[in-house]
């Protein structure tokens, strides 16, 4: 499943980021990388989600959300 | 290499408190470069430590070292080249995995590293117990504890890195990357060696590392040093990086990036312990509130409103004294030529320099309360939050909420706008908001309506008035992203990605020397640009001068004194005073009184009464209403007092009262009336007014007259100069000393609807020449500038002409 579609509160592990090599980086520069977990701290349905990631809190735009794949623990 | 000064460089996370550790350390001992002319905004001060000079630079803020953004490519150009003698990395405590990721990086540069692990109260109070020893042991590594805001630990910092730089550098950590990796980057680096490709400065192994990363600026500046073979190397780069995808399934930019975690995670692993409820902070209970659905926008507009109404109603009072101060500056400067002199140089520094110059210094209130606001929001975190909330409505304009906080730094000054777009890493959503930028109304407008507003709306509309103005500013940028992403800079909208730091209570000392630094550039602007175009101005206002007037003026001034002398001659008759011509004399004080007789002194003196009980009830009515039972009072007085002096010498008292209330009274209206004529002549026949000829017609139809045209060009130097160039072309050739104020005489001479269409130009048209000097470099070209300027001023010219047009309609 996508980030996007994460319920706020969900711990997921990621999986995978299905996204041009651009956005990749960016994502493994703050720490998104296979593996990791993130909890999803505010999903509104519509709009950026925020999540914790390595103790940390992060935005991540709706379109961005989509692309990253994860799987619920 | 024995330096005389050491150099630390402070590198770190945006909101890690880089700057807030720079202001413990350095305190008034620091510069800020200036915007325009300079390439790169750079922060230097000066400690001692131990006799020693020492030098600290606050780099910008940056998550990695790829060089991806342009804050990125300057911190890590600067380590590179500068060779600073030791990097101070703050470290964020509280987020401790993410801010080493950059430190990583620092220790691959192969510069000697300090850590000052920053926040360790926040930490503290989040559960998170760091073990400093053995951190620093798995890092090797110093680290220093520090609390930014409290100044704790800043003292070992700076003893730790001195020492440090100063201690021969025997290279940092080595990440382990595995066997793959490693291997990949030797043969790469044996290749580059073995070529003689290095470049000065860098290091073999780090540069096959680059390589292998695929990192543009490295790859750029290698091809054009070694084009020669170039491509053959690359081909062997491309293989490696097929042969680690296919043996470690994932491109090498991502696998370096994950053994750098990895590498971290296990570290902190063993110096970090969490207490379980380390994540239920109060940022989260602040965030529940502030980016709730629901909430969120309306907590944003209220502090948005908030911020409006402190930068007025607390920034009047100073901006009263300030307009007093150059009130009395101007007076006294005045005084020392004698009354009624025509003196150039008086002329040149009361209408030009104390009143263009002062004209401008009166919105330094305004301007720190904005940035005071402004800095209290960046520090204290909830930019980002805004950034969050307005990411949906951005996006329905083709932007992302990136492009919101260079846009709201916009009502502070286009410059820094401009330059905070850095942080959007796409070109087409970076160009498109640097395009629209200038239309959120910066504080160097905000002159220009607080001096029309008050001039032409009643108090109850001024606020609403203020509102229209930035709000149209605010849809028009809209409309123009809209535009602009629809039809030249298509394409999809670039991923939102940005951190969410906690909230921080931002200290009294960092936000004020925030809102110094920004004062301090408006002084230094209004002391150098604005101090030299008002020189200018005043010059084309005031020169040339005409030698003569023209027939109609000069039969007017005839007609004035004929019809004086003769209601004098009249009253001289009735005093039955032999010489009418002296009389004129003596009331125009250009004879003693004492040719006359007994008679003619006794109306003298009467006429002195007359003047001094008109005076005194005109200064005690001044501000009363006529309806008032005061002014009733004052009425009274008068009247009681005209009739004592009556009954003293009652054939006197009716001629003198007549002198005074019509004849004279009837002079000073004709004065008043030739010196406008003759101001407003002067003012065609000086270089500004046959500018404004020329321009007329073009700017007619948008309702200004030829006065409006050199306040509109010098606006272009910088906004605020409109006003200070409006000041120039109404006190140059002042009717009197006491014709009221700047804006008494906008108010004669102009229609509110007028006044709505002055501040609408403004508002839109081309950005002040520092804004186009910073998009010019910035977009590294000419073009944009240029395409903006023209484009923004078509626009305002083609939608004030709509406006006025429409407008006069209606009204
Ligand atoms: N609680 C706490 N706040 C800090 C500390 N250091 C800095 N801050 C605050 O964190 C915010 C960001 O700091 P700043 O120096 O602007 O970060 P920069 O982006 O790295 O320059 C400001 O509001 C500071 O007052 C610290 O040690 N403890
Ligand atoms: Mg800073």
């Amino acid at each position: 499943m996508s980030l996007s579609d994460v319920p706020t509160g969900e711990k997921v592990r990621l999986v995978d980021v299905m996204a041009g090599r651009g956005l990749k980086m960016r994502l493994a520069a703050m720490g998104l990388l296979p593996g990791i977990e993130i909890t999803m701290a505010q999903n509104g349905g519509a709009g950026p989600v925020v999540i914790y990631v390595r103790n940390g809190k992060m935005i991540l735009g709706r379109g961005a959300a989509r692309k990253v794949k994860v799987k619920i623990f | 290499m024995e330096r005389s000064e050491i150099v630390i460089a402070l590198a770190g996370n945006p909101n890690a408190g880089k700057t807030t550790l720079f202001n413990q350390i350095t305190g008034a001992r620091q510069h800020v470069g200036n915007y325009p002319g300079v390439t790169v905004e750079k922060k230097e001060g000066y400690t001692t430590v131990n006799g020693k000079t020492v030098k600290i630079i606050d780099l910008p803020g940056t998550y990695s070292l790829s060089a991806t953004s342009l804050e990125e490519k300057i911190a890590r150009d600067f380590i590179i080249h500068e060779k600073p003698d030791v990097v101070v990395d703050v470290v964020d405590a509280s987020n401790l995995e993410r801010n080493l990721y950059l430190a990583v990086q620092l220790f691959e540069l192969d510069v000697p590293v300090v850590i000052a692990l920053n926040m360790t109260d926040v930490a503290r109070n989040r559960g998170i117990r760091i073990d400093v020893k053995k951190l620093s042991e798995l890092l090797r590594v110093p680290i220093v504890p520090t609390v930014g805001t409290k100044g704790k630990g800043v003292d070992v910092l700076l003893k730790t890195a001195v020492e440090r730089a100063e201690k021969p550098f025997s290279g940092g950590i080595k990440i382990p990357y595995g066997n793959d990796l490693e291997a990949a980057i030797q043969r790469i680096s044996h290749l580059l060696k073995s070529r003689g490709w290095i470049l000065p400065g860098y290091d073999a192994y780090w540069l096959a590392m680059k390589f292998l990363e695929g990192d543009e600026d490295v790859l750029k500046k290698m091809k054009a040093s070694f084009s020669e073979g170039f491509d053959a190397l690359e081909k062997e780069v491309d293989a490696e990086k097929r042969h680690l995808q296919e043996l470690l399934g994932d491109d090498p930019a991502i696998l370096f990036a994950d053994r750098r975690y990895g590498f971290i995670s296990g570290a902190c692993a063993e110096a970090v312990r969490l207490s379980p409820e380390a994540r239920h902070t109060i940022s989260d209970k602040i965030d529940a509130v502030v980016t709730n659905r629901v909430l969120g926008l309306p907590i944003f507009l209220l502090l948005m409103y908030l911020v409006f109404q402190l930068t007025f109603t607390v920034g009047a009072p100073p901006m009263d004294w300030i307009d007093a101060g150059f009130g009395w500056l101007g007076e006294f400067v005045s005084g020392l030529w004698p009354p009624g002199s025509e003196s150039a140089l008086k002329s040149l520094l009361v209408d030009g320099i104390i009143a263009g110059v002062g004209g401008v210094v009166i919105f330094l209130p305004n301007i720190l309360l904005l940035f005071l606001a402004i800095a209290v929001l960046e520090d204290s975190g909830y930019m980002a939050r805004a950034a969050f909330i307005m990411d949906r409505l951005m996006h329905k304009i083709g932007l992302h909420g990136k492009s919101f906080i260079p846009l709201l730094l916009g009502f502070g000054c286009t410059i820094p706008a401009v330059m905070a777009t850095r942080t959007i890493e796409n070109e087409r959503d970076r160009l498109t908001t640097i395009l629209v930028s200038p239309l959120m109304s910066c504080g160097a407008r905000l002159p220009i309506y607080a001096l029309i507003i008050p001039a032409f709306f009643a108090p109850k509309w001024q606020g609403p008035m203020l509102w229209t103005i930035y709000t149209i500013g605010i849809v028009m940028a809209i409309l123009l992203a809209k535009l602009l992403r629809a039809k030249v800079f298509r394409g999809e909208t670039a991923p939102f990605v940005m951190e969410l730091p906690p909230y921080h209570m931002p200290t009294l000392k960092g936000v004020l020397i925030h809102m110094w630094e920004r004062g301090y550039l408006f002084l230094k602007k209004a002391g150098t640009v604005i101090l030299g175009v008002s020189v200018l101005l005043w010059a084309i206002t005031s020169y040339p001068k005409p030698e003569s007037f023209p027939e109609r003026i000069r039969t007017q001034e005839a007609a004035v004194e004929e019809a004086y002398k003769k209601s004098v001659t009249d009253i001289a008759d009735a005093l039955r005073v032999p010489n009418p011509e002296k009389l004129v004399e003596i009331l125009k004080e250009e004879a003693s009184p004492d040719a006359l007789g007994g008679k003619g002194r006794l109306f003298l003196e009467t006429v002195a009464e007359i003047r001094k009980i008109t005076s005194g009830f005109t200064a005690r009515t001044e501000v009363l209403d006529e309806d008032s039972p005061a002014y009733a009072e004052a009425v009274k007085n008068r009247n009681e007092s005209f009739e004592t002096l009556r009954k003293k010498a009652p054939g006197a008292f009716e001629l003198a009262r007549q002198y005074v209330e019509s004849a004279e009274a009837d002079y000073q209206k004709g004065l008043a009336e030739l010196d406008n004529l003759r101001a407003a002549y002067a003012f065609d026949y000086s270089i500004a007014g046959r500018i404004g000829n020329l321009l007329e017609p073009i700017m007619r139809p948008l309702g200004f007259n030829k006065k409006l045209a050199t306040p509109m060009i010098g606006a272009i130097a910088a906004k605020e100069v409109f006003v200070a160039q409006l000041g120039i072309v109404y006190a140059v050739g002042e009717a009197d000393e006491e014709s009221g104020t700047l804006r008494e005489k906008l108010q004669k001479e102009y229609s509110p609807l007028t006044a709505f269409c002055i501040m609408l130009f403004l508002l839109i048209s081309m950005p002040c020449i520092a804004t186009f000097a910073v998009v010019k470099r910035e977009t590294n070209s000419w073009k944009w500038p240029l395409v903006q300027a023209f484009g923004l001023t078509g626009l305002a010219y083609v939608l004030t002409l709509i406006v006025y047009q429409v407008g006069k309609l209606w009204i």
